[in-house]
C-alpha cells in the first residue's frame, strides 16, 4: 500500500546508506556523550547527530518519500536546515554557563586568560543608549 | 513605500518559497504563502528595526560548497577520534581567535557554521576586544581551526555581511 516496495534496487542502495551512515554518527555521537569525562569535550559529540546523523536520516527519508509519491520532496530539507540553526543557540547557552561556572569557582581546567575578569568600562554611569531608541 | 510594505524582501521571498515547497504548488497556496510571509516580514521588522545588509551574494556559493566538504570531513573526524578515545592520544583545547568580523548576522552565521561542523564548540565571543573563544575537541588542529575562522569564512562573511 505504502508503496515502499516498488522501490528499485539503484534507488534502495543509496537510501539505506544514507540511513546507516546517519544512525551510525548519531549513535558514535550518543556513545561519545556518555563516555567523555569533561564537559566541554562532552559538547562535540552531539554535533554528530546534528550534522550528518540528522543529514543523512533526512536525505534517505527524502528520496524515499520523492519516489513513493512521484513528486520531489523536500520538507526533510527544511528539518534539516532548522536543526543546524537553532543548534547554537543550546550549545551556546550551555558552554556559557559552564564557563560561567568555572569562573566563579576558579577552575583549573580552564586557561588562566579564560578566568580573567573583564575590565569595567572607565566611566560605568555613561550607560550606552540601546539601539530601539532612536 | 515599498520599504514600508515589504521591511525584508529576501525573507518574505523565501518564506513563501518555503510555504510552497511544504505544500504544493498551486495559485491559492502562493497567495495564502505570500500573505503569511508578509505578516512575518512586519513581525520581524518590529523585532529588529535595522534591516540586515546583505553586500554580496557573490561568495555564497562558495561558503555552501567549503562548509559542505568540511562538514563531511570534521564528521568523520571526530566519529575516528570517539571510537579510538582509548589510545588517549587527543586532548582539547581551548582557542582564542581575534576575529575581525563585527556584524552581529555575520557573528551569527558564523556560529551556525562552527557548531555545525563537530569538533568545534562556540564558547563566548568578547565584543570589547573582538575575541572568539573556542574549544576545539582535537587540540593538535588548534591551527588549522584558526586558519579556517581568520582566512576562510571570516573574509567571506565580512564581503556578504560588511
Amino acid at each position: 500500500m505504502s508503496g515502499v516496495e516498488t522501490v528499485p534496487m539503484w534507488l534502495s542502495i543509496p537510501i539505506a546508506l544514507f540511513v546507516i551512515v546517519g544512525s551510525t554518527l548519531t549513535l558514535i555521537g550518543a556513545w561519545g556523550f556518555l563516555r567523555l569525562s569533561s564537559f566541554y569535550d562532552r559538547l562535540h559529540a552531539p554535533t554528530l547527530a546534528t550534522s550528518w546523523g540528522t543529514g543523512g536520516v533526512a536525505l534517505a527519508s527524502a528520496l524515499l518519500a520523492s519516489w513513493v509519491q512521484d513528486r520531489p520532496i523536500v520538507h526533510e530539507l527544511v528539518i534539516c536546515f532548522a536543526v543546524t540553526a537553532t543548534v547554537p543557540v543550546t550549545l551556546m547557552l550551555l558552554a556559557r554557563a559552564s564557563l560561567h561556572r568555572d569562573r566563579m569557582e576558579n577552575a583549573a581546567h580552564v586557561p588562566p586568560e579564560l578566568l580573567l575578569t573583564r575590565p569595567r568600562p572607565e566611566k560605568p554611569s555613561e550607560v550606552a543608549p540601546s539601539s530601539s531608541e532612536k | 513605500m515599498i520599504g514600508r510594505l515589504l521591511p525584508h524582501p529576501l525573507l518574505v521571498l523565501v518564506l513563501a518559497g518555503m510555504w510552497m515547497v511544504l505544500t504544493r504548488f498551486s495559485l491559492g497556496n502562493l497567495l495564502l504563502g505570500m500573505g503569511i510571509a508578509i505578516f512575518a516580514g512586519w513581525a520581524m521588522h518590529a523585532l529588529q528595526p535595522e534591516r540586515v545588509p546583505m553586500r554580496s551574494l557573490r561568495v555564497m556559493p562558495r561558503l555552501v560548497g567549503t562548509l559542505f566538504v568540511d562538514i563531511i570531513r570534521s564528521n568523520v573526524m571526530v566519529a575516528r577520534l570517539l571510537l579510538t578515545e582509548g589510545r588517549g592520544r587527543r586532548t582539547s583545547a581551548f582557542l582564542l581567535i581575534p576575529v575581525k568580523l563585527r556584524s552581529p548576522t555575520g557573528l551569527a552565521v558564523l556560529a551556525i557554521i562552527l557548531t555545525a561542523t563537530p569538533g568545534t564548540a562556540w564558547v563566548e565571543y568578547v565584543s570589547e576586544t573582538g575575541t572568539l573563544v573556542l574549544h576545539v575537541f582535537h587540540g593538535a588542529e588548534s591551527a588549522h581551526y584558526l586558519h579556517v575562522v581568520n582566512n576562510v569564512y571570516g573574509p567571506m562573511l565580512q564581503e556578504i555581511f560588511e
